[in-house]
């Protein structure tokens, strides 16, 4: 019950309180830009040519403005906002219309989280051994190469990394796809030809994310392990002459790895925003294609709903991970 | 403030800062990967800075030289099929980059700073209330926030707008920093040595309290100048960046319009692609060459092996 009343219930209320400050923000951020979405829209429309009545100019602007929500004073404006994002309806997407956004960004998600879930599991596990290995050794040759290696990866910024990833092996060496999901007009099903046109398509974004999020979980890793090697309980079991690996895997490792937890649950939101650019480089049927598909048409709609999902999406996923950290530190579960 | 400093040094903390600068010497000489990041950013601030006075052209202007042409003597890094010099670009491309890095890291970073002091020193309520607000700034992903601004004022950006924008998305994180090093630093001895000596608070913060911290707040700060430059070829390949300026981010952005690759002008995408890679790799060199610097445990152990 100590665990419920010290950690889960505040977690979970500050998880509350974080997902209405972001949503807040991004209802606030287009209403104090002088910028009003509803006029780009016009003089897009403008700019094609076409000429209007100013009457049904005046209708347009109406029907605009209750599409987008910005109908009646702030504070309405923000109560049917905060419905919005309760019921979970952000209106029709301008450029697919009447499609609703909600389904638009639920088309999306899928491929976001498999990719992202995928890579970030996968590079937080190969960055935590490789990197703890390479910190309790780190005075071997091969460690310093391995650190030098992570060094020179972590600083490039996503997109660079997967433009490099594409021209190598889908250009210059055309073993993997340009982009997209799946090869194009092929149907879902749980045929081994489809997981396996999935998976050809998958690897090159989930490479690109690995990388980065290998080398970044492989430098702290092995800081971490370089400070606790000298610890004197490590000293102690190095005197009484246990094996190497038990040292190395059930002293170092594993008190190593509690602060590599809640760091995951920190670092969530920098890998979103690295899946996003990732997916844009690929085509992968995405949020962040669908994102820049947003952009381009001005489809104000479908922005705000991309911009809540995502606050909401990483935000949850932060919280389910700090609530298994109890499971992972003994510390917490006995106070 | 520097006046202020140097006055504030008296005979004894020149011995102190002498030795400081023959640790320093030494420390170079050890840490290589520092030494290399300082010499090849130093390229970078004169490419960057002292180069563009000489340039021949004007970067915002297209049709300069004749499009397309390959590197060669008299276009070193070749031209675009916008018909500009890549090499004259690049030096303004790099100099603009560094400008937005260093306000949207200047701007966050001091921010930052001041939140996380007044948490730390108020504590309670206020304390809560600023650890919450940085708390969702660092969970939630910025990116998209960013894009929902860049979208919505794209036609006014210009580079210190631009600038502002990420320092005001990129605080959070210097206010836990901050924060937990006044919670620390107020505990410690001095602090009370100090303030029963009859020391003002200002006179605690500039001379004890500074030289704790200014190789944190030098090392965060180059580090986010890296953040903030990579947020800015973000955007810029979103399409959400000062587009009519020579960035890093914008020299991508319209050799991806242009269809560099594919239509085999290698040379165009391949310089702000190198350029980027060097530039991140040696801030973050240099940032965490100040960070190890300042950790006293790894600076003893790299002055022992240096010797």
């Amino acid at each position: 019950m100590g665990v419920l009343k010290n950690y889960v219930i505040p977690r979970l209320g500050i998880y509350v309180l974080e997902i209405f400050i972001g949503c807040t923000i991004s209802f606030l951020i287009p209403r104090f830009t002088p910028i009003d979405p509803v006029q780009a829209v016009i003089n897009r429309y403008a700019a094609f040519g076409e000429f209007y009545d100013p009457e049904i100019v005046e209708n347009l602007i109406d029907t605009l403005k209750e599409l987008y929500g910005l109908k009646g004073t702030l504070l309405e404006q923000y109560i049917g906002f905060l419905k919005r994002i309760i019921v979970g309806d952000f209106g029709p997407s301008l450029t697919a219309f009447p499609t609703p956004v909600t389904e638009i960004i639920w088309r999306a998600l899928p491929w976001t989280i498999g990719l992202l879930s995928i890579a970030t599991i996968l590079a937080w596990i190969i960055g935590n051994i490789v990197g703890g290995i390479a910190g309790y050794f780190y005075e071997e040759k091969w460690a310093k190469a391995l650190a030098g290696f992570a060094t020179v990866i972590r600083p490039v910024p996503y997109y660079i990394i997967a433009l490099l990833l594409v021209l190598l092996f889908a250009y210059v060496f055309p073993i993997f796809p340009m982009g997209g999901g799946v090869t194009m007009g092929t149907k879902p099903s749980l045929t081994l030809r489809f997981l396996l046109d999935l998976l050809k398509h998958a690897f090159l974004p989930a490479l690109s994310l690995i990388l980065t999020q290998y080398s970044v979980q492989f430098i702290i890793m092995r800081s971490l392990v370089i400070n606790t090697r000298t610890k004197d309980y490590v000293v102690f079991g190095e005197a009484m002459g246990l094996p190497k690996s038990k040292l190395l895997f059930k002293y170092v490792l594993r008190n190593s790895l509690l602060p590599q937890v809640t760091g995951l649950a920190i670092m969530l939101g920098s890998i979103f925003n690295g899946a996003l650019v990732t997916e844009l480089v690929f085509s992968y049927p995405g949020i962040g294609t669908i994102l820049y598909t947003a952009i381009t048409t001005g489809d104000f709609n479908l922005m705000m709903g991309i911009v809540t999902y995502s606050i909401i999406a990483v935000a949850t996923a932060a919280l389910l991970i700090d609530l298994l950290y109890p499971l992972v530190d003994p510390r917490i579960r006995y106070r | 403030m520097f006046m202020r400093l140097k006055s504030l040094l008296k005979r004894e903390d020149v011995k102190d800062l002498r030795t400081e600068v023959l640790l320093l010497k030494i420390f170079l000489k050890a840490n290589k990967g520092f030494s290399v990041g300082l010499m090849i950013l130093t390229i970078f601030i004169f490419f960057g800075f002292v180069l563009p006075v000489f340039s021949p052209y004007d970067p915002r202007n297209w049709g300069m030289v004749p499009p397309d042409k390959p590197p060669s003597l008299s276009h070193p890094l070749g031209t675009t099929t916008t018909g500009q010099d890549l090499f004259w670009l690049a030096t303004y491309a790099i100099r603009n980059s560094m400008i937005i890095g260093v306000i949207g890291s200047a701007g966050g970073l001091a921010i930052g700073i001041i939140l996380g002091l007044i948490a730390g020193y108020k504590g309670g309520i206020t304390d809560r209330l600023i650890v919450l607000f940085a708390d969702t700034f660092i969970v939630i992903p910025v990116l998209p926030l960013l894009i929902l601004i860049g979208s919505l004022v794209k036609a006014q950006l210009n580079m210190p707008l631009l600038g502002l924008i990420i320092a005001l998305i990129t605080w959070g994180m210097p206010v836990r920093n901050i924060r937990s090093m006044v919670l620390s630093l107020r505990e410690r001895e001095f602090t009370y040595t100090a303030l029963f000596s009859g020391s003002s608070t200002m006179r605690l913060i500039y001379a004890e309290y500074l030289p704790h911290v200014a190789y944190w707040i030098l090392a965060s700060f180059i580090h986010r100048v890296l953040i903030a430059i990579g947020l800015e070829v973000t955007l810029a390949i979103f399409g959400l960046s000062t587009l009519r300026e020579a960035t890093l981010g914008s020299m991508i952005y319209w050799a991806m319009q242009y269809q560099a690759i594919l239509r085999g002008i290698w040379w165009w995408i391949a310089t702000p692609v190198f350029i980027i890679i060097l530039l991140f790799i040696s801030l973050y060199l240099v940032s965490i060459g100040i960070a190890e610097y300042l950790n006293p445990r790894v600076r003893i152990q790299r002055l022992q092996a240096g010797r």
